[in-house]
Formats: C-alpha cells, structure tokens, sequence
C-alpha cells in the first residue's frame, strides 16, 4: 500500500518535471512546477516531515511559483514564440543529461547500505526541528536572516527603474 | 510503523537523481532565462528530498534543517535572479539567453 503511493507520487513528480521541461508556453511551465511541487511535499508527508511538508507548500507553491507567475505575466512572455536551440544542441543535450543520470545511479548501485541505528518516526514534527533549529544551529540561522535582508535589498535596487538623466 | 521499513532508501535516491537530471537537462535545452531558474529550483527540490529522506533514515534532525536552510537560499536566488531577468528585458526587450553573450569569451 504505502509503497504503491510512493510510485504512484514518484511518477507524478517525474511526469511533472518533464512537462516543465518540455511545455511550450512558459506558463504551463510554471503550472507543472507548482504541481511537482505538490507531489514532494506529498513525499515529505509521507516520511512523516510534516513541517518540512507545510513550509514547502508555503514557500515554493506559494511565494517563489506565484512570484514566476507575476514576472511571466508582467512581461507578457506567452505571446512570443520562444527561439529553440538547434537540434544538434538539443540531442548533445539529451545524451549530456542521461549519461549525468547513468554515473549517479551507477555510483549508489553498488553502494553499501549503512543501517540505521534507530529509526526514529518523531524527527520531522516541529517541536523536535525547532529544538535543533534553535540550539544547534542557530548562528547558521542568523546568518541567512543576513542572507534573506541582503537579497531583498538587492532585489530592490535592481528592480527600481532608472532615474531620468535630467537634460539642461 | 516505519516509513523506510517499506520504502528502501534506494527508490528516493533513484527518484532524487531523476529529478536532477530533469533539471539539468532543462537548463541545457530551453533558451528562456525564466525556464531556467524554474529548472534550478526542480534540481534543489531533488536535493532536498534526498536530504529530507537521508534525515529520517538516520533519526538525525539536521539534515531537515539542511532543507530549511537550502529553501531559503532558493528564495533569495529567485528574488535576485528575478530582478535581474526583468532588469535584462528592460534593456533588450528579450530574455533569451543566447542574445546575452556580452561576457562570453
């Protein structure tokens, strides 16, 4: 049963990260992302991260995809045909991806399995991340609080139109 | 009842390498600067799954918080990067990126 979901969610995300990959229109695009997206956060669900689940949701779904979708649309990049690489490009690509997929799984494959030594079911619940969170790794978590007011400054600065040169 | 008891470890990483190679293939196929920040993103959502899975198979809480951490980097990569891809269309009216080879050697 529980290993049915699993395939069933893992041939959804992988269907949904190719049709990202492959859809013509950069809209659709973003609609599949945001369903791909769905799916892992339906696989952290199921091994029981259920805030890892919520904030998924929350970040990506919510603020990062809605913030594609409102570029996609200010720049009103669905009507114009995107140009296409060349085929020659397209198929190195391809095999360039594939072999990248052939050594990762040829290095796990005979990879010895380290036993765990007592899997815990508790880990993912938001009491147990936040005492990790906040006891040991909390000058990483300041740190990205740094990260997140200099991005934001940058992202302002950049986004701000350019004042007028005043003609004399 | 445990989750990796019926889900092996392998499938998530088989899944996690998938997905990341769906990624990179995106950035290597499509030409829009916008599809490819969307490829990015997929390629760090395959990390963080493996993260998340690695976490709860070895009881150990910090690789969820790795995830937490790569989530809010991801966040401000797309803010920034964001910016810069309409900054760009300002300028040229485009965002493919194959007309923006000024740095190219």
């Amino acid at each position: 049963m529980t290993l049915t979901v699993f395939y069933l969610l893992s041939a959804l995300s992988v269907f949904s990260g190719l049709m990202v990959v492959l859809s013509r229109k950069a809209v659709h695009s973003v609609l599949y992302l945001v369903f791909c997206f769905f799916t892992i956060a339906g696989h952290y669900l199921m091994l029981n991260a259920q805030f890892l689940a919520a904030v998924h949701v929350i970040v990506y779904a919510g603020a990062i995809m809605v913030l594609f979708l409102f570029v996609i649309m200010m720049l009103n990049l669905n009507l114009a045909a995107e140009a296409q690489k060349t085929p020659w490009i397209k198929i190195s690509a391809v095999i360039l991806s594939g072999l990248m997929l052939l050594v990762l799984v040829a290095s796990v494959k005979g990879a010895e399995e380290l036993s765990a030594a007592q899997p815990q079911n508790d880990i993912g619940l938001v009491k147990n991340i936040g005492n990790i969170l906040f006891d040991k790794y909390l000058l990483p978590f300041e740190l990205i609080s740094l990260l997140l007011l200099s991005a934001m400054v940058g992202a302002v600065l950049m986004g701000r139109k350019e004042p007028q040169p005043q003609n004399e | 009842m445990n989750i990796l008891q019926t889900i092996p470890l392998n499938h998530y990483i088989m899944l996690s390498a998938l997905l990341f190679s769906i990624g990179a293939m995106g950035v290597l196929l499509r030409r829009n600067a916008i599809i490819l920040l969307m490829c990015v993103e997929l390629m760090l959502n395959a990390v963080n799954l493996l993260f998340a899975a690695f976490s709860v198979h070895h009881a150990d809480g910090g690789g969820q918080v790795m995830v937490i951490f790569i989530m809010t980097v991801a966040a401000a990569e797309v803010a920034v990067g964001l910016a810069i891809i309409v900054m760009m269309f300002r300028k040229a009216g485009t965002t493919d990126i194959n007309l923006f080879d000024t740095l190219k050697w």
